[in-house]
């Protein structure tokens, strides 16, 4: 164990680690764009810059690993200037459209802008004027606000292994982009959208069908009700509406989620859900209550125990189910029916 | 799974067979790569060259229904070979001399011409395996939708035995869970011979403590599966069809059949939307779905995980488990349930797997069963030390062909599968437009040379026959199948793959249908 100093505050991590992962570890906030605890740092955005006492320039805590004895000052005056620049170039080509931009609220450019005090820039520099890449159905890629932090790239190359997007060309015009620039959706883009749910800004984004902010959001942690992995994920809701859906790092996931996880949350609202019980009149389904319901399955399953056995019903629980339901519903058959005629689709 | 999902990561050999991976796990897809990346070797047995294949040291495009064949052949090579680990099987397993004895005839010259691979192939796949420190065997549908789909599994677990792969990390013998909670149903007992905690409903000392548990008494005859009850339905045996969240009328095989059987009973349909099998029903009932109610969803890990209200119902729409307990306390039975919570403190008492897991010990990450004591921490892998029933049991198994091969009339063999971007049978999955611009209709994979030689191009509509029916589909003409192989995903119901599949073959254990061979013929439209 190496012991150091951030801020005054002693800590000690393994030998190793980085000045940002000691400063984690007692809670002392750095600011990032393009960090991931799960990539290989690669230091690209320079925003997590510190003084290092004895150093000749500011290193960046996402790459500098410590050593025994560091003094290291995270908001120190040469960092706070150093940051400042940095946001003051990040913004000579950013659109200030935060009254509009969908990532307002969860944008970290906005968050920093805000903390570092910096409400435009001062360089009169040449605006980027790239097209939106609208051809995927799940999400678009809008590179005149894209930072160049690489974190959505990386994150399709280092873990969900695809590789369908990357850095095109250099200097100013450097952008993210499909080989050939021929667009998403003539990639090998799986639609995973695991590059979105890491961009730090508004570049790329999901198509969500309602407009809302994220402080309207609120977010309920669940697991996914497609495969069988268990993907851990949130649920952000506005008025009772699922709006959009972030991964969560659970133990078999680790923060990624797949096309159907991220993206095909919108049957849960659909207006062809069923909204009632329905009992077939007349060779026709038609609306019930819920005591009709009962008390007609429940005559139809007592005639049937009683004239034919138990054995005469069956049911069939659902591997879609909670686990509680499915325990209910072999309870439901075995206790009250008195049958082991229950099964489900693990064979289908 | 005998092993935790991201060890995968810690195999320094994966043998991937009858799981296509990145389409239906994607996210075991990615960690599988990353695992490539490392150095993690990839052997892929599988009859369609799907995208992992590119990834593999070793492909081997089997014909569909030759596993046995195959595994077998490679255990040849690995006994042949001294690759076997002989302290694992003298300390840990028994039966060993029984398998070493079957496989001797299987040598990867014969199996080639089963499997139609090459020889070679075979023995190189049999050492990666063998000689990985680590070896981790992962499999879906494609090992068990077969007539021996349960002696496929064994042929694989023979291999895992044989080579020590069992009980350590980044090993083990790993079916990939296709649905969200598969796992949490069959843990449950939603099986016609398992009360929860697979304990059988035909032992005495077992059928006791849940009378007791119960309060109720209780049959000790083994129930009928799915297959068995919808013949049932057809030949008037079965009087009153439950059916919650499935719709059979999609996923099961010959669908005519199934038709039959549903329409033949008093059915009741319990759904989130008005499936193509509610549409027969006599009674539907409105359900909330995962987003709408508390409970457990147990993944592919045997994690124990929660989900958690997040929007209202629509309508009067209720929980699967409130409806459940409405309808048991109309029947007579009066025991009152709060909240999910509240069944799962019940599971807990009779399931001894759960016995140590609550809702508060999940609350932020989940346990993998066996979990038998609060102060357990739960299990990451299986039959460390010891195998569950004390030796890991080798079980000779003689490769069978398919219940129905190809003939004069069919001559092609048919093999079925699902697509990334649609699930199961699109009850959810349809409801969103993305989706279906990505995915929007039934298709059926067809050689090139094959199209060749029937005329058909790319994008036609053209139509599939079987002994059970007939079907028209778009031809997408690919050389990932063989020449005398076709594929198709089963999702959609209009031309759906399993008006043409087979549901009289069924695995004699499991009672699984064939679903992955079936003979058919393709026509060109005149």
């Amino acid at each position: 164990m190496i012991t150091v100093k951030i801020n005054g505050f002693e800590v000690q991590v393994e030998n190793g680690s980085t000045i940002l992962e000691a400063a984690n570890k007692i809670g002392i906030k750095i600011p990032t764009f393009c960090h991931d605890p799960r990539l290989r740092p690669h230091g690209s955005c320079r925003i997590c810059t510190v003084e290092v006492k004895g150093g000749r320039n500011l290193p960046t805590a996402c790459t500098t690993p410590v050593y025994e004895g560091m003094e290291v000052e995270t908001e120190s005056d040469s960092v706070v200037e150093a940051r400042k620049e940095i946001l003051d170039l990040l913004l000579a080509n950013h659109p200030l459209d935060c009254l509009t931009c969908e990532k307002a609220g969860r944008c970290t450019l906005q968050d920093l802008c805000f903390k570092y005090d910096i409400k435009e820039t001062s360089y009169d520099g040449a605006k980027k004027e790239f097209e939106i890449d609208n051809s995927n159905p799940f999400y678009y890629s809008d590179q005149n606000k894209c930072i160049l932090c690489g974190k959505c790239v990386y994150v399709c190359g280092q873990l969900q292994s695809t590789e369908a997007i990357g850095f095109a060309e250099r200097g100013f015009p450097t952008h993210i982009a499909t080989p050939f620039n021929q667009g998403l959706e003539e990639s090998t883009c799986v639609s995973c959208g695991n590059c979105v749910s890491v961009c730090p800004v508004g570049a790329l984004m999901p198509k969500s069908k309602e407009k809302f902010r994220y402080w309207e959001t609120k977010s309920v942690r669940t697991t996914c009700s497609y495969c069988g992995v268990g993907c851990q994920m949130d649920l952000l809701v506005k008025d009772n509406k699922i709006v959009e859906v972030e991964p969560a790092m659970g133990p078999s996931n680790e923060g990624l989620l797949c096309v159907k996880g991220k993206f095909a949350y919108n049957f849960v609202g659909h207006p062809d859900r069923l909204k009632t019980p329905l009992i077939r009149k007349n060779g026709k389904l038609e609306e019930a209550t819920w005591d009709e319901a009962y008390e007609l399955i429940a005559s139809k399953i007592k005639d049937a125990k009683e004239n034919h056995g138990p054995n005469s019903i069956a049911g069939l629980s659902s591997a879609r189910c909670a686990t509680e339901e499915n325990y209910l519903m072999q309870k439901l058959m075995r206790a009250v029916v008195g049958t082991n005629s229950v099964d489900h689709c693990a064979r289908l | 799974m005998t092993n935790g999902i991201t060890e995968v990561r810690k195999a320094d050999a994966i043998f991937l067979t009858g799981s296509n991976t990145t389409e239906n796990h994607p996210v075991i897809g990615a960690q599988i790569k990353q695992a490539i990346k490392n150095g993690t070797k990839l052997i892929v047995a599988d009859p369609r060259e799907i995208e992992l294949a590119k990834y593999a040291e070793v492909f081997l495009k089997i014909k569909p229904g030759t596993s046995i064949a195959l595994s077998n052949a490679m255990m040849n090579v690995i006994i042949g070979e001294g690759l076997h680990d002989e302290d694992f099987i003298k300390e840990r397993t028994e039966n060993f001399d029984e398998v070493a004895n079957l496989v001797k005839d299987y040598t990867p010259e014969k199996v080639a011409e089963i499997c139609g691979v090459d020889a070679e192939d075979i023995r190189k796949a049999a050492r990666i395996y063998a000689e990985a420190e680590r070896g981790s065997i992962v499999y879906c549908m494609g090992i068990t939708q077969h007539h021996n789909g349960t002696e496929n599994v064994m042929s694989l677990s023979n291999l895992a035995l044989a080579t020590g792969n069992l009980g350590k990390e980044g090993t083990g013998v790993n079916p990939l869970r296709g649905q969200n909670n598969v796992q949490g149903a069959c843990d449950m007992g939603a099986l016609p011979n398992v009360f929860p905690g697979y304990q059988p409903v035909n032992k005495p000392e077992i059928v006791e403590k849940f009378e007791k548990a119960w309060g109720v008494t209780l049959s000790k005859e083994v129930g009928l599966t799915i297959p068995e009850i919808v013949h049932g339905a057809e030949h008037g045996d079965i009087k009153v069809l439950y059916i919650m969240g499935e719709n059979p009328m999609v996923s099961d095989p010959d669908t005519a059949h199934v038709e039959k059987g549903l329409k033949n009973t008093f059915l009741v349909v319990q759904d989130i939307f008005l499936t193509e099998t509610a549409e027969l029903a006599d009674v539907v009932l409105p359900a909330a779905s995962f987003a709408e109610k508390d409970g457990t969803f147990i993944n592919s890990e045997r994690r124990v995980q929660r989900i958690r209200k997040a929007v209202d119902a629509p309508g009067v729409a209720k929980s699967d488990w409130e409806i459940l307990m409405e309808l048991m306390n109309k029947l007579g039975y009066d025991k009152k349930y709060n909240s999910a919570e509240d069944i799962f403190e019940e599971i807990r008492t009779v399931t001894p797997q759960y016995a140590g897991i609550t809702y508060g010990r999940i609350e932020e990450v989940g346990i993998q069963w066996p979990c038998p004591t609060e102060d357990h921490p739960g299990t990451q892998f299986l039959h460390q030390g010891k195998c569950a029933r004390g030796a890991g049991l080798f079980m000779p198994v003689s490769f069978s062909p398919s219940g129905e091969l190809s003939d004069e009339d069919y001559p092609l063999v048919m093999t079925t599968g699902r697509v990334l971007y649609q699930y199961h049978t699109r009850t959810m999955t349809g409801k969103t437009e993305g989706i279906n611009e990505k995915a929007p209709e039934s298709f059926i994979e067809i050689h090139p040379s094959l199209a060749e030689e029937l005329g058909i191009e790319d994008g036609e509509m053209v139509k599939v026959s079987s002994r059970r029916g007939e079907i028209q589909t778009k031809a997408k003409l690919t050389d990932i199948v063989s020449e005398k192989v076709v594929f198709m995903p089963f999702h959609w119901a209009e031309g759906a793959a399993n008006v043409l599949t087979n549901g009289s073959v069924l695995d004699k254990y499991s009672k699984i249908p064939e679903l992955k061979v079936c003979a058919v013929k393709v026509n060109k439209i005149s």
